[in-house]
């Protein structure tokens, strides 16, 4: 078990070196001069030598992919062009923002999308099945903005007036300020860098409203974020329940389900009991990869919803162009994604305990 | 020698069949695969969806009433953003009628819909073509060759897997510069490792079978066995995941061009049409609408065909249904 998981650990080193090589090739890819491209076309040639002897661009390549690996290994991921602030405070402060929004969006899907599986799977070819289907086929084929924008359309705007009427932009209502919950308990720290992970988890709105105990924003926050996460967790939602029915109508057919009819077992305990164990494992990988959609949702969700995350502020740097922000910006998504898929990997072993005996 | 490559595993079911039940007539795999594809109602809508846009994309010069690019200011009285009018559902005779209404630089609607058509079946066959040849040759090398081959080409394939691809394509794109020729560069990049890994997996299965072994005894070489053998014998996934590739690759298109990415105005593009109007979407929701609307179609058809085809061409479930 202990091997197993040191081999896989190891074995995503090269991948996230790949990732480094990938970025770092990409960047030199820019047409025209780094110094000029970074610093703009009026730069003069005392200001680039400088620039280019400060960056080490006039040292062999190999040195210089050595440079932005340590660079990287530091954290420090250079001073965006647009912004003028290091990548790293950018990063942090608008991560909170997509990693509400993704977990939410993930929750949606597993807790809607599994269900709807099960029940289209033991009700195969009832209304429910083809609905489901229906519904999970175009789901797939869905632009996500496309949703986004017909949503906030729907409960913005024809719903206006209702219960069901929806928020189309923003993380909170105007008036409303979130106070962190350090703050509130009254935390004397000093420490600057326990100032900054504070800071980043009181920026998780929801959590932040429950630790200070603020009904009221927990509720405003929540309804903000429904729509897009709906937006963002359709398309895994239609994978999800798609996976589950077939891997569910795959275990309802086996013999240890007839033992278990047999055993008199009821339809409910079979189903959850037995049925749904042995089903969950393809479930687990299919999740594992809609990582990656709900991180490029979120790009995509966050223009439309007006909220400060990292897809937004991806999409703000694309239009200007702020190289550095959207290489960092892929480097750590690319990252974040490879960690998770070894989380997944992980978590398979505890599932299925041949893979470990492997 | 095509010809007799083509032959053999065709030739050997039929060999069997016919010494099996030798009343019947002899199948094919492609027979098979489209009477089961022809039996799946889903494939079926699918194919139907798909051949409605290739009809509509040819023909869009005849079928739209307006050039896509025409302003209409002078020419009709029409405003920006202007509802749509349709006859049957009772606009006034008198009023020009645009079936989803007037874009907010005056243009009509449905014609762009409609030549819309013709760039998104382009950008699909054009990026999954690139991907699939690029993706075969490594593919097939590195399955067939193995070795340090099979692990650098593999390791490489993983790394572009493990960016999530619509973010890795923007990043390509924001380096060579938004354009619908660099979008579409960009997805086919990102798509390369899918059919790398499908190629591979199915040239290992192929590689040590006895009509391969056969062609290798009688000298022929690396390539003519590569390219003669193996590869057209591992054929039916790639199809598949092409089809599939092809939904893929429109909505990341699609995607790319809504961030302003791909196709620039005035093309007539679904994704750069929904992008200028996004801001739109409480006033003149239709123009918003129309253009995903035909998105879901388009992708929704290739998903539908791509299941069918993979049900038909499995030959586990070709098994069970006999």
């Amino acid at each position: 078990m202990f091997t197993y998981l040191l081999r896989r650990i190891l074995s995503s080193i090269p991948v996230l070196f790949g990732i480094l090589a990938v970025t770092f090739i990409l960047a030199r890819l820019i047409p025209g001069d780094p110094c000029r491209a970074m610093l703009g076309e009026k730069a003069t040639q005392t200001v680039c030598d400088t620039f280019i002897h400060q960056h080490g661009l006039d040292k062999p390549i190999l040195v210089q992919f050595g440079i932005y690996i340590g660079e990287i290994a530091r954290g420090d991921f250079g001073v965006s062009l647009r912004l003028g602030i290091p990548v790293t405070e950018l990063l942090l402060e608008r991560l909170p923002t997509t990693l509400e929004l993704s977990f939410a969006a993930m929750g949606f899907s597993i807790l809607v999308g599994i269900p709807l599986g099960i029940i289209s799977a033991v009700r195969q070819n009832s209304l429910v099945d083809i609905g489901t289907m229906l519904v999970a086929n175009i789901g797939i084929s869905m632009p996500v903005f496309w949703l986004g924008l017909m949503l906030e359309y729907v409960f913005a705007l024809l719903l206006k007036g209702t219960p069901f009427q929806l928020p189309p932009s923003g993380r909170l209502s105007a008036g409303l300020s979130p106070v962190p919950f350090y703050v509130v308990w009254g935390w004397q720290v000093t420490s600057k860098g326990l100032i900054g992970i504070l800071d980043f988890v009181s920026r998780l709105n929801l959590l932040n409203a429950i630790l200070t105990g603020r009904p009221d924003i927990f509720w405003d926050a929540l309804k903000h974020l429904i729509l897009p996460a709906v937006t963002v967790g359709t398309i895994p939602l239609a994978l999800i329940a798609r996976m589950t029915r077939a891997s569910m109508l795959d275990v309802l057919g086996t013999e240890y389900m007839r033992t278990a009819r047999a055993k008199g077992l009821t339809r409910y305990m079979q189903v959850m009991k037995h049925g749904l164990r042995n089903a969950l494992l393809p479930l687990v990988t299919i999740i594992g990869l809609s990582l990656g959609t709900f991180l490029g949702g979120a790009v995509l969700t966050e223009t439309i919803f007006g909220l400060s995350g990292l897809g937004r502020i991806l999409y703000d740097s694309i239009t200007a162009r702020d190289y550095i922000v959207v290489q960092s910006f892929t480097v750590v998504i690319a990252v974040f994604f490879v960690v998770l898929n070894l989380i997944v990997d992980i978590l398979y072993t505890y599932l299925d305990p041949r893979v470990r005996l492997e | 020698m095509t010809e007799v490559t083509k032959s053999e595993p065709t030739g050997k079911v039929e060999k069997l069949e016919a010494e099996q039940l030798s009343t019947e007539k002899p199948t094919t795999l492609w027979g098979t695969a489209r009477r089961r594809l022809i039996k799946r109602k889903s494939a079926l809508i699918g194919m139907g969806i798909l051949g409605a846009l290739a009809v509509i994309a040819i023909f869009a010069p005849w079928l739209a009433p307006y050039p896509p690019g025409e302003v209409l200011i002078g020419v009709e009285n029409v405003k920006a953003r202007q509802a749509p009018c349709i006859h049957l559902l009772g606009c006034p005779a008198d009023q020009p009628q645009h079936i989803m209404g007037i874009d907010g630089n005056v243009r009509d609607e449905f014609s762009r819909v409609l030549y819309g058509a013709r760039l998104s079946l382009v950008i699909g066959f054009t990026t999954v073509t690139f991907a699939i040849i690029i993706g075969t040759v490594l593919g097939a090398l590195a399955g067939y060759l193995g070795g340090w081959v099979d692990n650098v080409i593999m390791r490489f394939m993983d790394v572009l897997l493990a960016f999530p691809s619509l973010l890795l394509a923007i990043a390509i794109v924001t380096i060579l510069g938004p354009g619908l020729i660099n979008a579409l560069l960009a997805i086919g990049i990102v798509s390369i490792p899918a059919y790398a890994r499908v190629v591979r997996s199915a040239v290992l299965s192929t590689r040590d079978k006895d009509f391969v072994q056969a062609s290798r005894s009688m000298g022929g070489s690396t390539f003519h066995i590569l390219f003669g053998h193996v590869l057209p014998n591992s054929m039916t996934p790639l199809i598949v995941q092409g089809t599939l590739g092809i939904a893929t690759a429109i909505l990341d298109a699609a995607g790319l061009s809504f961030l302003g990415l791909g196709a620039q105005p005035p093309t007539a593009e679904w994704g750069s049409m929904l992008s200028a109007e996004r801001n739109q979407v409480f006033t003149a929701p239709y123009l918003v609408f129309y253009p995903g609307l035909a998105i879901i179609l388009v992708v929704l058809s290739f998903n539908l065909l791509g299941d069918g085809l993979r049900d038909a061409l499995d030959p586990s479930l070709a098994m069970k249904s006999k």
